[in-house]
C-alpha cells in the first residue's frame, strides 16, 4: 500500500476521531450547563494561549540563531560586494525595530488574552478610546519610519547610480533567455558591439550586428569571471520573455527585459577562493557538496558564486545557473588573454558572416602593415635575393590570369608604396608549382605577371616602372611533393631592382 | 451617571422603529415565489451572500489542494507521484524506474492557479462578497441591498468566471502558468510556454467576468450603504465591519477597471498584434514583429489593481475582527474613531504604493523613491489598528471561543506579516529580497493566513444568523489551534529561506550550490501544510454538518450584541424584520457601560446619559 494513501487513511481517521469527540464535548457541554461550560473553556483556553506564546517566541528566537549562518548578510555569509555591506546593514537596523515591536506586540496580544479571560465575576471596562495614547502610537512608528526611509533612500540612491564618465568600470553583457544566460565580454577594446535581434541566428544568438567593429572582438565566455575590487557595470537584456540578473552573493538584482536594457553597478570584494576560506573557518558548511560523489569534498572547498534567474520565465526557470568566479587582477588579465574573439572563431566565413568572403578592415590594417613590414625590410636589403618580395594576398581564378577581387587590397600596398617611392622600378615575377604542362605554366606564369602590371598602369604606375616575367615551374621555394609545398610554390612577387 | 437600562426589545422596536410598510409592498410578490428564485436564482442579499461562500469554499478547498501537490515537489522531489496520475493524467509522467515526475509545465499551473484562485475567487469574491452581502442590509437596518437584481447578477457573473476558470485547469494545453500576475511577454506569447494559449485565454475570460462581478457587487453596496441607512444610522454610528465594507467597494471600484485595461491591451497583443507590451522579441526561431512596446506597462496597469486588491483582501478581515473581538471582549473596540480614520488612510494611501512591486522592475530609480516614502508610511495607521485590538482586549472579560481565537491570531498573523513588509517596502533591502522567499513568507502570513483567520472569526461569529445554528465549538479550537501553529510552522521557516537567497517560483533547488540545502526545511514546511490542509476539511466538515445537525440557537441575540442582524428573528424572513425596522440611537459599541453589560444600538439613551462615541 503506498504511502501517500496510508497517510490519507490516517488522516482521515483522525478526523472521524475528533468529530465524535467534538459531539461528545458538546452534549457533555449541554449537560454540564452553559455558564459553567464556558467558564472551562476560557481557563483552558487562555492557558492555551499562553503556552503558545511562550512556545512560539521561544522558537522564533531560537530558530533565527540556529539558522543564522545560513543567511545572506549574517555569520560568514557577509555580503562579496562593497554596496552589499550598506543593504545588510539597512536589514539589521530595520530587524532591530521591528523585532522590539514584534516581541512587545505579540506579548501583550496574548498576555491580555490570558489575563482578562472571561470568569465569573468579573467585568469588563468601558475604555471606548483614549486620544493621548492614539497620538503616541501613531507619532513613534511614523518617526522609525521616516528614518528607515531616508536611510534606505541613500543606499538606494547610491546603489542604482549609473558609473559616471570618468569613472572606469568593466562592462560586460548578460542576456537572459529560455532556459540560459548569454554572457557577452567587449574584449580588448573595451566596448559591447550593437545588436540587433532580426540579425539572430542559431550561430548568432545575440543577433550582433557585425558591421560594428565593436563586435569583432567581444566573446561570450560559459562563466563570468572578473577581477576583485574593480567596478563592474552589467548590461541586463533579455531575447524572449522577462528573466532576472540575480547575484545572491552580491547583493545584485535587475529585471532583464526584451526590448528595455537595463544595468547593475557592483564592485566584487573578494574572490572566491577568499570566500571559500570563510566558509570553511565558520565551521558550518563542512557537509558534502555532492552526496553521490564523496570524493569531491566538503561544501566549501567547491561552492562557487552563481547567477541565477529571479523572474518567472517559464517551465524552466529554476535552471538558468551560471558560475560566478572572483579572482584576483592577474588572473583576470590571464584569462582575459586566453578567450578568443567569438566572432573569428565561430562566425567568420560561415553562413552568418556579413564579410563573407570579404576582408574585414582589421585585416585589410593588419595585411597593410605587413606589406610594409615586408617592403621596409626588403629595401634596405642587399642582396638581390633579399630584395624580393612576396605578394602574399595576390591571388589568381583558378588556372587563369584573372585577379580575384580581394586581391585589390594588396595591390593598393603595392600601388602606395610605388607612389610614395617615385624613383622605384620593380620586376613583377609569376612562379607556378610543377603538375601539369612546363611550357603551359611558363606562359600562364608571364600572363600572371602581365595582369599585375597591368592592373598597376590602370592606377596610375608610369608603365616603364614595371617589368613582368614569368619563371614557369623553374624556381620553387618549397618540396613539390606535399599540396603545402606546392601552394608555396604557386605565387606572385616582386623584386627591387634599383 | 445612568444606571442599568432595562428596556424590552421588541416592545421598543415596534414602538420606535421605522415603518417603511414594507410587507404590505411586497406580500405573496414574484420575488421568492418558488424554489429556483428562492435559492438558485435569488435576489435576496441573505441567498446571495451564502452562495458567495459556499462558492469560496469549494474553490479554497482546490486551491489548498494544489499548494499541497506542489510543496510536495517541493518537500519531496525524489518521491514518486505516480499516484497521482489517475487525477492528473498526462501532467505526472513515469520514468523507467517508475518513478512518477511532475511536470514542470504543470508545476507552475499550479502555482499561478493556486494564487488566482485563492487571491480572487476566495478572499476577494469568498469574503467581501459573503460578507458585505450578509451583514450590510441587516447592520444598517435596510430590508435589503437598493439593487437585489444587480446583487443578483453580482453572484452569477461570479459563477460563470468560476465555470471558465475551471475548464480551463482541463485543457490540453495546460492552464494558464505564468504566474497568478500573469507578466507578459510570457503571458502574451504561446510559444513561451504552453499554458499561454487557450488556458491564458479562458484565464482573461475568467477574470474579466469576475470583474464585472465585483464592480456590480461594490456599486451596491457603495449605495445601499449611503443612501437605505435606517433612522438614526448616522455614518458615525456605523459597526466598523460597514466602514471596511464600505471602502473596501470604493477601493474596488476605482482600481478594478485599470486591471481590465490592462487585460484588454493584453488581449490585443495576443489577437490583433498590437505591441503595447511588446519588443524586440526572438524566440522559438523567430524573430517577431513587435515593436516598441514595454512589459512595464502592463506591470504598472496590473499592479495599480494588484496593490489595492491586497487592502480589498485585509480589510472586510480588519473589520470583521473588530467587530468580533468587541463582541466577545464584552467592551467597545478601542479607539472607533481611529479605527475608522485608518481605514480611510489605509485606502488612500493603497493608491499610491504600487509601484513597490516593481523597485527591481527596470524603472527608474529616482521614481522609487516616491514608492517607498508612500509604502513606508501606510505602516502607521496600521499599525495603528493593531495596538487599538490590544487595547481592545485589555480589561476586558474575554469570551476565548473560536471566533474570538480566530481574532486573537488574525491580530497575531497580521503582527507578523505586516513587520516584514517594512523592510520589503524599502527598495534597497528589496534589491535582494525581490523575489525571494522572503515575499513569499510575507504575503502568505498576512493574506493567507491573516485574512483566512478574519474570514473564519466572521463565518463561526455569524453562522447562527446565516444557518440558526451553532458551528460545533470543539471542532472549532481543534481548527483554530492546528492552523495557528501549523500556518506559522509552514511560513515562518520561508523567512529564512528568502534571507538565504533561495528564489521563489523555483521546480527544484537542486541546481545551485546557494539553494539546494534546505531540504530538512522543506520537507518541514511541505508535513505541516499537509496537517494544516486536512484541518481545513474538517472546518468544511464542520461548517456543512452543523447546517443540518449544527445546536439550534434559541435566542435572537446569542452573542448579547449591540447590532441589529440581531434583532431579527432566528431565521431572518425577506426583508429582514417582519414588522418595522429598529430605529438607531446610539453607536454599535455600548459594551460594560455604565454597568449594563451591553446595549444594542436600537435603545435610546436614558436621561442624563452621555453617548459612548462623543
Amino acid at each position: 500500500m503506498s504511502t501517500p494513501l496510508i497517510i490519507v487513511l490516517i488522516a482521515i481517521m483522525v478526523m472521524v476521531l475528533i468529530v465524535q469527540i467534538a459531539r461528545l464535548t458538546e452534549l457533555s457541554g449541554i449537560l454540564r450547563g452553559e455558564e459553567e461550560t464556558e467558564a472551562r473553556d476560557n481557563r483552558v483556553q487562555a492557558r492555551w494561549l499562553l503556552v503558545f506564546m511562550i512556545a512560539f517566541l521561544v522558537f522564533c528566537l531560537w530558530s533565527a540563531y540556529y539558522y543564522k549562518d545560513y543567511m545572506l548578510g549574517f555569520g560568514p555569509l557577509e555580503a562579496s560586494s562593497i554596496h552589499g555591506k550598506e543593504l545588510d546593514n539597512l536589514f539589521s537596523i530595520t530587524l532591530f525595530f521591528t523585532g522590539i515591536v514584534f516581541i512587545a506586540t505579540q506579548i501583550a496580544l496574548f498576555w491580555f488574552s490570558f489575563r482578562y479571560r472571561g470568569e465569573k465575576g468579573r467585568k469588563s471596562m468601558f475604555l471606548p478610546h483614549n486620544n493621548t495614547l492614539e497620538i503616541w502610537w501613531s507619532v513613534i512608528p511614523a518617526l522609525v519610519m521616516c528614518g528607515l526611509v531616508a536611510k534606505g533612500l541613500v543606499a538606494w540612491n547610491n546603489v542604482m547610480a549609473d558609473v559616471n564618465e570618468d569613472e572606469e568600470a568593466i562592462e560586460i553583457e548578460a542576456t537572459g533567455v529560455q532556459f540560459n544566460w548569454i554572457l557577452r565580454y567587449p574584449g580588448p577594446d573595451g566596448a559591447l558591439g550593437t545588436r540587433d535581434y532580426h540579425k539572430i541566428t542559431a550561430a548568432n544568438p545575440l543577433g550582433q550586428d557585425y558591421t560594428d567593429d565593436k563586435n569583432l572582438d567581444d566573446f561570450l565566455p560559459d562563466e563570468i569571471v572578473l577581477p576583485v575590487n574593480h567596478k563592474v557595470r552589467v548590461r541586463i537584456t533579455a531575447r524572449d520573455v522577462l528573466h532576472d540578473f540575480y547575484l545572491p552573493h552580491f547583493r545584485v538584482k535587475m529585471d532583464a527585459i526584451p526590448g528595455i536594457p537595463t544595468f547593475f553597478v557592483f564592485t566584487p570584494k573578494e574572490t572566491t577562493q577568499e570566500f571559500r576560506d570563510r566558509l570553511r573557518a565558520s565551521g558550518k558548511y563542512d557537509f558534502l557538496y555532492d552526496e553521490t560523489d564523496p570524493s569531491l569534498g566538503p561544501y566549501w572547498k567547491n561552492v562557487n558564486f552563481e547567477l541565477a534567474c529571479a523572474e518567472l520565465c517559464g517551465k524552466g526557470h529554476f535552471s538558468m545557473r551560471r558560475t560566478v568566479r572572483i579572482v584576483s587582477e592577474a588572473e583576470y588579465d590571464a584569462w582575459l588573454q586566453s578567450q578568443k574573439s567569438y566572432y573569428l572563431n565561430s562566425i567568420r566565413n560561415s553562413d552568418d558572416d556579413p564579410y563573407k568572403g570579404q576582408l574585414l578592415n582589421v585585416d585589410v590594417a593588419n595585411r597593410k602593415a605587413e606589406f610594409m613590414d615586408a617592403f621596409a625590410k626588403a629595401d634596405t636589403a642587399t642582396s638581390a635575393a633579399a630584395r624580393i618580395v612576396r605578394l602574399n594576398y595576390v591571388h589568381f581564378e583558378t588556372g587563369s590570369a584573372t585577379l580575384t577581387a580581394l586581391s585589390r587590397y594588396e595591390l593598393a600596398n603595392l600601388i602606395d608604396v610605388l607612389d610614395d617611392h617615385p624613383d622605384l622600378r620593380i620586376e613583377l615575377a609569376g612562379h607556378t608549382d610543377n603538375t601539369g604542362d612546363a611550357a603551359a605554366n611558363q606562359e600562364l606564369s608571364q600572363q600572371r605577371a602581365e595582369s599585375v602590371r597591368d592592373y598597376l598602369v590602370q592606377h596610375g604606375i608610369n608603365a616603364n616602372r614595371l617589368t613582368a616575367v614569368g619563371y614557369g615551374q623553374n624556381r620553387p621555394v618549397d618540396t613539390n611533393d606535399t599540396e603545402e609545398g606546392r601552394q608555396n610554390n604557386r605565387r606572385t612577387e616582386f623584386q627591387i631592382l634599383n | 451617571m445612568a444606571e442599568v437600562i432595562k428596556y424590552e426589545p421588541e416592545v421598543l422596536i415596534e414602538e420606535q422603529g421605522f415603518d417603511d410598510h414594507f410587507h404590505e409592498h411586497h406580500h405573496g410578490d414574484k420575488y421568492q415565489s418558488n424554489f429556483i428564485t428562492t435559492y438558485i436564482f435569488s435576489q435576496d442579499h441573505k441567498i446571495i451572500a451564502r452562495q458567495f461562500l459556499i462558492t469560496g469554499i469549494f474553490w479554497a478547498i482546490i486551491g489548498a489542494a494544489m499548494s499541497v501537490i506542489f510543496r510536495l515537489q517541493l518537500g519531496f522531489p525524489e518521491e514518486s507521484m505516480a499516484w497521482l496520475k489517475p487525477i492528473l493524467g498526462q501532467w505526472i509522467t513515469i520514468g523507467d524506474d517508475g518513478v512518477g515526475h511532475l511536470s514542470q509545465d504543470f508545476y507552475y499551473a499550479l502555482v499561478t492557479m493556486h494564487g488566482t484562485i485563492i487571491v480572487f475567487f476566495v478572499l476577494t469574491a469568498g469574503l467581501s462578497g459573503t460578507f458585505s452581502n450578509l451583514l450590510i442590509p441587516l447592520q444598517i437596518g435596510a430590508r435589503d441591498m437598493a439593487s437585489p437584481f444587480l446583487n443578483m447578477l453580482s453572484y452569477w457573473f461570479f459563477f460563470l468566471a468560476s465555470v471558465v476558470m475551471f475548464l480551463s485547469l482541463f485543457v490540453s494545453t495546460g492552464p494558464f502558468a505564468g504566474g497568478w500576475t500573469a507578466y507578459p511577454p510570457l503571458s502574451a506569447l504561446p510559444q513561451a510556454s504552453s499554458g499561454s494559449g487557450t488556458g491564458m485565454t479562458l484565464w482573461l475570460v475568467s477574470l474579466v467576468f469576475f470583474v464585472v462581478s465585483v464592480l456590480l457587487g461594490g456599486i451596491n453596496y457603495i449605495t445601499t450603504v449611503l443612501n437605505l441607512r435606517t433612522k438614526g444610522m448616522s455614518l458615525w454610528r456605523m459597526p466598523l465591519t460597514i466602514w471596511a465594507f464600505l471602502v473596501t467597494a470604493i477601493i474596488g471600484l476605482l482600481s478594478f477597471p485599470v486591471l481590465v485595461s490592462g487585460f484588454l491591451l493584453l488581449m490585443f497583443d495576443r489577437i490583433l498584434g498590437t505591441s503595447f507590451y511588446l519588443s524586440d522579441i526572438y524566440i522559438a526561431g523567430q524573430a517577431l514583429d513587435y515593436s516598441g512596446g514595454s512589459p512595464i506597462l502592463y506591470q504598472h496597469l496590473f499592479w495599480f489593481l494588484g496593490h489595492p486588491e491586497v487592502y480589498i483582501i485585509i480589510l472586510p478581515a480588519m473589520g470583521i475582527v473588530s467587530e468580533v473581538m468587541s463582541v466577545h471582549a464584552r467592551k467597545p473596540i478601542f479607539g472607533y474613531r481611529a479605527m475608522v480614520l485608518s481605514i480611510l488612510a489605509i485606502a488612500f494611501l493603497s493608491f499610491i504604493v504600487w509601484a513597490h512591486h516593481m523597485f527591481m522592475a527596470g524603472v527608474n530609480p529616482f521614481i522609487s523613491n516616491f514608492f517607498v516614502l508612500f509604502t513606508l508610511i501606510i505602516a502607521v495607521p496600521s499599525a495603528v489598528k493593531v495596538f487599538n485590538w490590544i487595547a481592545t482586549l485589555y480589561g476586558g472579560n474575554l469570551r476565548l471561543n473560536t471566533p474570538m481565537l480566530f481574532s486573537i491570531g488574525f491580530v497575531s498573523m497580521f503582527i507578523s506579516g505586516g513587520l516584514t513588509g517594512i523592510f520589503l517596502g524599502n527598495s534597497a533591502i528589496d534589491i535582494q529580497m525581490h523575489d525571494t522567499y522572503f515575499v513569499v513568507a510575507h504575503f502568505h502570513i498576512v493574506m493567507g493566513v491573516a485574512a483566512f483567520f478574519g474570514m473564519f472569526a466572521g463565518i463561526y461569529h455569524w453562522f447562527p444568523k446565516m444557518f440558526g445554528r451553532f458551528m460545533n465549538e470543539t471542532m472549532g479550537k481543534v481548527h483554530f489551534w492546528f492552523t495557528m501553529i501549523g500556518a506559522y510552522a509552514i511560513f515562518w521557516p520561508m523567512h529564512y529561506i528568502g534571507m538565504a537567497g533561495v528564489p521563489r517560483r523555483y521546480y527544484s533547488f537542486d541546481q545551485f550550490d546557494a539553494f539546494r540545502h534546505f531540504a530538512v526545511m522543506n520537507k518541514f514546511i511541505t508535513i505541516s501544510a499537509i496537517i494544516v490542509f486536512f484541518v481545513q476539511l474538517l472546518f468544511v466538515f464542520n461548517f456543512f454538518y452543523s447546517i443540518w445537525k449544527g445546536k439550534k440557537v434559541k435566542t435572537k441575540n446569542p452573542w448579547g450584541a449591540n447590532t441589529l442582524e440581531w434583532t431579527t428573528p432566528i431565521h431572518p424572513p425577506h426583508g429582514n424584520w417582519p414588522g418595522k425596522i429598529p430605529t438607531v440611537h446610539r453607536w454599535a459599541y455600548d459594551y460594560a457601560k455604565d454597568g449594563n453589560e451591553f446595549i444594542p444600538q436600537y435603545v435610546p439613551l436614558a436621561e442624563g446619559e452621555e453617548a459612548g462615541d462623543h
